[in-house]
């Protein structure tokens, strides 16, 4: 046990004109004097004209005395309750008097949002139409710069367009392999556990070979480019942006959407194509893999696929790789750009990088999918 | 150029309001920076100085008034004139601004191969002077990352001179460093300014520099959220009619006690 003294304090002589506020014991941690809440309750039914503070019997005090007379002064101030502090510790009248030297800022009254309002649907619309809009404008930027990238009048950097195609492409080998290969596997296993009800196994080849050019291969490699390189794009221009990059470029007269958006958006338009080839390859032979485990003969199996195989579905696959990657590159950018300036700003810039470009990819699936249909390719 | 145009207003704020959204930052602004002057914008912390030096770049758009430059009005100017006017400034940031993906030498080279006609070889040889006229010769293929924060300032700085600007905007440039290299610095922007006979405008609060080098200065104030004071700083030091002035200029709480 500690030999402090128990802290607390009392309204004494309560009458409308007067009352005295007597402060006794050791204000220290974990001793319990009371809050202020309790006072205020007392003096709003007493409602004194003028209010003494008696300090003299107080012991020791840590943050806990100045604090509750900080209040206290607050409180006065506002009800016009004349205030006469005696006795108290100097070292406590010299922390009021530095901590109501400056006036307490008022904070702007912000109207408060429930959960409700925020599921709000008009609201949730207007948000959506203003995302749209604002891509909308960021595309309509960015077709401007290859415009002028076409006329030779761009600020874009042919060795920051090279360091980019390296970023996206070799390093990204490892990953996109791994993810095509099971994803191969995964098909063809799907495919051969249902077939196999009508006999019909041999048609996994088929299933394998235009699942992966058309759909799988393409949209693989396009989600896992979205983690790396789209949230890698949006990371790196929001570092620039916290770290002044940004307006020494536009106050140096060049456009930031040449200068960084446009490379980093070519090299990934460049890049995916091929990866999406390698990546369609090593999904074929992970299902190739498996139809032979399956029972299958090799000889069947490769026969089956070269029915299937057709530049038309190679060619779709690839169209889509090159609109997947302008609307990674687009997101990514989109976000780092209009990243604020603190460390967990350019953290959620990433975040919202990869969800948007994910959201963005399966919608551009979905509606080349309709199109592709209702045409008949 | 004629003597006339030596002294006239070279940059020129009429009546100024800066805001963020309703959040009015500084309202009512009007000073003139003259040809040659090293113009100081001071204030406490938080009062809008590096958003006033924002608003003179172009970064922010004002919510009333103009700004004009060499009598030209910017605000209203189109974004080719805008650019055409940039050209002749440099400008340091806060956090440097250097090029973090690119070195010293290739952050130099940049504004000299977008806007002039020198060869290859002859940037070359511009950024090795203007990297020794910084101090920072030999740090060519240094990275912004790789060299320390004051030596980062004077690598701003060399970017900043390398179109041989009129005038030269720094944000806080000696803000974190050691009380010697923060007094290189502003020898160094001195010398320049004279060598260069470029304008200066700088946001800052080291009353150091402010005494060594400025020749003009507007204050800021905090809770008024107007200029309430304009002239040479060593002058407002003593015979400022604000008392807020003199007690920043002083470096003293005397006055705010005088005051309240």
């Amino acid at each position: 046990m500690d030999e402090h003294t128990t802290p607390g304090f009392a309204l004494l002589d309560a009458t409308p004109d007067h009352a005295r506020l007597v402060l006794a014991g050791d204000w220290v941690q974990g001793r319990n004097p009371g809050r202020f809440q309790t006072l205020q309750a007392q003096l709003r039914l007493s409602h004194p004209r003028r209010l003494t503070v008696e300090g003299a019997a107080l012991g020791e005090w840590d943050s806990l005395l100045p604090a509750f007379l900080l209040q206290c002064v607050d409180y006065c101030r506002e009800q016009r309750i004349e205030l006469d502090i005696r006795d108290i510790p100097e070292g406590v009248s010299r922390l009021l008097a530095v901590s109501t030297a400056v006036i307490p800022h008022q904070q702007p009254q912000r109207p408060r949002t429930s959960i409700v309002q925020l599921l709000r649907p008009a609201r949730l619309l207007r948000n959506l139409a203003g995302e749209l809009s604002e891509s909308l404008a960021f595309l309509g930027e960015v077709t401007l710069a290859v415009l002028r990238l076409l006329s030779g009048r761009a600020t874009t950097r042919l060795s920051d367009f090279r360091d980019y195609c390296y970023q996206a492409g070799p390093d990204a080998f490892a990953i996109i392999s791994l993810t095509s290969v099971l994803v191969g596997m995964i098909l063809a296993y799907l495919g051969a556990v249902q077939l196999r009800q009508f006999g019909a196994e041999i048609y996994v080849a088929d299933l394998v070979v235009i699942g992966t050019l058309r759909e799988m291969g393409v949209l693989m490699t396009a989600v896992v480019m979205a983690g790396r390189t789209g949230a890698a794009y949006a990371a790196q221009l929001g570092s620039m942006q916290s770290n002044d990059e940004i307006d020494a470029i536009v106050t140096m007269g060049i456009s930031p959407v040449e200068f960084l958006v446009l490379p980093r958006m070519l090299a990934l338009i460049a890049i995916m194509p091929l990866l999406t080839l390698y990546a369609d390859l090593l999904g074929m032979l992970g299902g190739a893999a498996v139809a032979g485990s399956m029972g299958i003969s090799w000889t069947q199996y490769l026969a089956q696929a070269e029915d299937a195989l057709s530049f038309t579905h190679l060619g779709v696959g690839l169209l889509k790789s090159l609109v997947f990657a302008a609307l990674i590159a687009v997101a990514g950018c989109r976000s780092g750009i209009n990243s604020g300036r603190s460390s967990a700003a350019v953290g959620q810039a990433a975040t919202e990088a990869v969800v948007t470009a994910i959201v963005y990819l399966i919608v551009a699936d979905a509606a080349i999918n309709i199109l592709f249909q209702q045409v008949g390719i | 150029m004629s003597a006339a145009a030596d002294t006239e207003a070279q940059i020129e704020v009429r009546e100024l309001t800066m805001a963020y959204g309703s959040l009015v930052i500084q309202r009512d602004l009007n000073f003139i920076v003259k040809r040659g002057d090293i113009f100081v914008i001071m204030g406490g912390s938080g009062c809008g100085k590096s958003t006033l030096l924002k608003h003179l770049l172009g970064l922010l758009a004002p919510a009333t008034g103009d700004i004009l430059y060499s009598g030209r009005s910017f605000v209203h100017a189109t974004a080719d004139q805008q650019q055409a006017m940039r050209q002749r400034w440099g400008i340091t940031y806060q956090s440097g601004g250097l090029f973090s993906a690119m070195t010293l030498a290739e952050n130099i080279s940049l504004p000299l191969q977008l806007y002039t006609r020198y060869r290859p070889a002859e940037i070359r040889d511009i950024v090795a002077y203007k990297l020794a006229l910084v101090g920072l010769a030999g740090y060519q293929s240094y990275y912004p990352a790789q060299i320390s924060g004051g030596m980062r300032k004077r690598a701003a700085l060399a970017r900043a001179i390398a179109l041989d600007p009129d005038i030269l905007f720094f944000d806080e440039p000696s803000a974190g460093l050691d009380p010697i290299s923060s007094s290189l610095l502003d020898e160094l922007i001195s010398q320049l300014q004279q060598s260069l006979g470029a304008t200066v405008v700088m946001v800052t609060h080291e009353l150091p520099s402010i005494f060594a080098i400025a020749t003009n200065s507007v204050y800021l104030d905090n809770s008024t959220r107007t200029m309430i004071d304009y002239g040479d700083p060593r002058h407002l030091r003593d015979h400022s009619k604000q008392p807020v002035v003199r007690q920043f200029l002083n470096r003293s709480a005397a006055a705010h006690e005088e005051q309240s």
